[in-house]
């Protein structure tokens, strides 16, 4: 096992560690929970360290358990289209030849295990769906050092609950994720942007017509910089006759410019340290959340309700929520800050009002009875 | 009085009499779901007509200590909605309205009782369909797809009912009615939602679903490929995903199926064919042409006798009749059969049919193949006769036999039919006991007192008083040690 004692850096949130361990398979994982669990310690999980500043501070912390060493493809099934891989492997490292996991990441140097415990997601969202829909096996090791399976190796497959979903945008609450299977799909040979600008007030319009055109695009992103018009782009892959045909189509509809894929594409609209929201509103109501979102400015999947929006003044912080806040709920939606410096995160609920928390409380209280993993990092206090 | 008369008079207080059946013979009507061969008498069967009905009937089921199990249109093949004999049956057919079709939103929300099919039927106007497609779509429930994560054909591109449910309102095991997700995506917290869709009624009971809306594709083009064995069409089915074509959907059957389909629904497949290849493109026209081209190559080069493109929708339909009339079908061939529902990986397929044939030889059973190709989702019908001795037996453990094959191939025990009652015995081969206890939390978050369908999916059930494993520092090694 390798451990060590923290150091300055092995922080999460600003909350210093003692301790940081390496394991290097699932077993020593286990071995390592049990021994955490006998010492009463509180733990984060590290992947990449590109989230660690992502959601409140933990209420305590001892041990970081850190998946560098848990990386690699453990298995590609190219005729089966799967693949099996380790918690720790970075996103970037993933090389499938002609086929692909569909989870884009924002985030350089994001792990497996760290997108799948944020739920990270990007714009090709729209076609293949998030890590819920993409994972189809996973294996964790429970508070304690239980390990469990649920899911498998194959697409198909209702046999028993689906952890897997459970264990998605957990934030490390319910325990370490050692590796997921992940169903993959292949490479098109062709893709095209097609992008127009336009003031928001047109944008309910444009997105209509994308909609109406059945050419089935993978991403329909926008991006609103403060007080500016807004930009559309949609991003169609297929065969070279497929995508050309409907890129042409695209142009016509939208009246605009096929080309690359825009310079702000599937990045976060924050700068790091600052202070970053994740908008969500029903699909009709997008074009009202990208009007009201003026100030902040925004970005993000206009095809599926998803939005990111940076907050530049501490000071306002706080009233900008709440004006968002109220805004995605009566689009359909919520308000998440995903990251915000130590002063904002003091004064906002980052998180906000989220149902059923009663029922996540008790699947906390099964999972994690002691309450060590991560405490305080996800809703309501969990 | 007994519990169940008294809750069955208390229920009729509170919703009125004919909301409640606990006439003997009515109660007989209910005794068993899609796999006729598991049959209970339900204690009391009880048809709520709206979400607080529902919510009513748990909560007294709750106060009575009685289990209760949720049905809808009784359609499911694994003795999922196999009624409690001392519980109360919640049949939600009765709750059929589809509440709203919100296409500008893609959203369609719907009460439990409402058919898949009626969903797509209501969007079709606007332009959009609900994806998921379960052969039994003309009568399935979407409360029933929600329960059991429900595929179908199509599953290959648009995923299962999982993928295709955005929100629930359900009645927890408490009683309670409780929202799970939303209109949008990513609702915050832990994703309640994907763990309910597909837990077979034991975490609760979906009352109110809303669902995505998928646009209707601008062009879908449909092959039906004959070849002269199943190694053939499995090939074929391997060349296309090599290529990179994710087809609608790819199915596959064998001559044994082809000839009950024949015998039963006259769907006018190739005559002499060892096995038929039906694969679905669908999307824009462009796309769909191009790709079209590339899959009948396909196919011809693997060695296809015979390409039928259908003309029309008209001849779409009859290729499909075949294959989603197959289970029943295969009752014009033999008087008894069992319907299987396993997973391999797509790669295993010729090597695992033979496999099955060898087996089913050994025990002087047929067994006619009918699958999902494309994601590997065997649907092996074991054909008997229960009235010659030792038959039924031996074709229980020609099916039994098949689901060994699933797991030594590293598949499933279930793709889209559920574990029920009917393969609960089968979970702990798949699943090591932590992992079995360990769902099990998520039960007993949901479900404490263990009474929302009881004995279904776990074979042992856990029970949730008992204290979790508590690890002392006496008992674990020393940080210095373990590190």
């Amino acid at each position: 096992m390798d451990w060590r004692p923290a150091t300055e850096d092995d922080h999460v949130a600003g909350v210093p560690a003692r301790f940081v361990a390496a394991p290097g398979s699932t077993e020593e994982a286990s071995e390592l929970l049990r021994a955490a669990a006998a010492h009463d310690f509180a733990v984060v999980v590290r992947g990449g360290g590109t989230k660690l500043g992502w959601g409140p501070p933990p209420r305590r912390l001892d041990l970081i358990v850190d998946t560098h060493r848990l990386t690699g493809v453990v298995e590609h099934a190219a005729g089966d289209l799967i693949t099996v891989l380790r918690a720790g492997t970075p996103l970037s490292t993933l090389d499938f030849g002609s086929q692909q996991l569909a989870l884009d990441s924002p985030l350089p140097g994001a792990t497996v295990g760290g997108s799948v415990a944020a739920n990270i997601s990007g714009p090709r969202r729209m076609l293949y769906g998030t890590a819920r829909d993409l994972l189809i096996g996973i294996t964790v090791v429970r508070p304690g050092g239980t390990v469990a399976h649920s899911g498998g190796k194959v697409v198909k497959n209702v046999a028993g609950y689906d952890l897997g979903k459970l264990f998605t945008g957990s934030y490390g609450t319910l325990g370490l994720i050692t590796e997921c299977a992940f169903r993959l799909h292949p490479v098109p040979p062709a893709r095209a942007v097609v992008t127009r600008t336009v003031p928001a007030s047109g944008l309910g319009a444009l997105l209509a017509a994308v909609r109406d055109e059945q050419v089935v695009p993978s991403a329909v992103e926008v991006d609103r910089p403060p007080d500016g018009e807004v930009t559309v782009a949609v991003l169609v892959e297929g065969t070279a006759e497929g995508v050309r045909d409907r890129a042409a189509r695209l142009e016509k509809v939208l009246g605009g410019q096929i080309g690359e894929p825009p310079s702000w594409w599937g990045a976060y609209p924050w700068q790091p340290g600052g202070t970053g929201l994740k908008l969500t509103a029903a699909l009709s109501k997008v074009p009202d959340l990208v009007e009201a979102a003026a100030e902040t400015g925004i970005r993000g999947s206009a095809g599926t309700g998803v939005l990111y929006a940076a907050v530049g003044s501490d000071q306002d912080a706080p009233r900008i929520v709440e004006r968002l806040r109220a805004e995605t709920v009566r689009a359909g939606g919520h308000t998440v800050v995903l990251t915000a410096p130590a002063e904002v995160r003091q004064a906002v609920d980052m998180w906000g009002p989220v149902p059923g928390l009663d029922l996540m409380r008790r699947v906390k209280d099964q999972f994690d009875p002691g309450h060590h993993f991560a405490p305080g990092r996800f809703v309501g206090g969990i | 009085m007994t519990s169940l008369e008294e809750l069955a008079a208390g229920l009729r207080t509170a919703l009125g009499s004919d909301r409640v059946v606990s006439d003997r013979v009515e109660l007989r009507t209910y005794e068993c779901d899609g796999l006729a061969h598991y049959k209970v008498t339900p204690g009391l069967v009880v048809l709520p007509r709206d979400a607080g009905e529902c919510a009513r009937t748990v909560a007294a089921c709750v106060a009575a200590g009685v289990p209760f199990v949720a049905r809808g249109s009784g359609t499911g093949l694994s003795g999922g909605a196999l009624p409690h004999a001392d519980g109360v049956l919640i049949v939600t057919a009765k709750m059929r309205d589809i509440l709203e079709v919100a296409p500008a939103d893609e959203r369609a929300v719907v009460q439990p009782g409402v058919i898949n099919l009626q969903v797509t039927r209501a969007a079709t106007a606007h332009g959009y369909y609900y994806a998921p497609d379960p052969s039994s779509q003309q009568i399935c429930s979407i409360g029933g797809n929600v329960a059991e994560n429900s595929g179908g054909a199509h599953c290959l591109k648009y995923g299962f009912t999982t993928n295709h449910v955005l929100g629930a309102e359900i009645v927890t095991p408490d009683g309670d009615l409780v929202e799970l997700g939303g209109r949008a995506p990513d609702t915050p917290g832990y994703d309640l939602l994907g763990a309910f869709v597909g837990s077979e009624g034991t975490l609760g009971i979906a009352t109110r679903v809303t669902v995505r809306l998928t646009r209707l594709p601008e062009s879908v083009r449909t092959l039906l490929a004959a070849f002269a064995t199943t190694d053939a069409a499995g090939a074929a089915t391997s060349a296309i995903i090599a290529a990179g074509v994710v087809p609608a959907a790819v199915e596959m059957m064998d001559a044994l199926a082809i000839e009950a389909a024949e015998a039963a629904v006259a769907c006018g497949y190739p005559p002499g064919a060892g096995a038929v290849l039906i694969v679905e493109l669908d999307g824009p026209a462009a796309e769909v042409a191009a790709q079209f081209a590339q899959v009948t190559a396909l196919c011809e080069a693997n060695g296809a006798t015979e390409l039928r493109i259908a003309a029309d929708d008209a001849e779409r339909a009859l290729f499909w009749k075949g294959r989603k009339s197959a289970f029943a079908a295969v009752g014009r061939i033999s008087p008894d059969y069992i319907v299987q529902d396993g997973v391999i990986p797509r790669t295993a397929l010729p090597e695992v049919l033979h496999r099955i044939g060898e087996v089913a030889g050994a025990h002087g059973v047929r067994v006619a193949n009918v699958f999902h190709a494309g994601d590997g989702n065997l649907h092996p019908l074991v054909l008997f006769d229960a009235a010659t001795d030792g038959e039924a037996e031996r074709a229980e453990e020609v099916s039994g036999a098949i689901i060994d094959l699933c797991i030594e191939y590293g598949g499933s025990i279930t793709g889209e039919h559920g574990v029920g009652t009917d393969k609960a015995k089968y979970m702990p081969r798949m699943f090591t006991d932590d992992d079995l206890e360990t769902m099990q939390l998520l039960r007993c978050a949901f479900d404490p007192a263990g009474l929302a369908n009881p004995g279904k999916i776990f074979p042992t059930p856990r029970l949730c008083g008992e204290v979790p494993r508590r690890h002392s520092a006496s008992d674990a090694p020393a940080p210095a040690e373990i590190f």
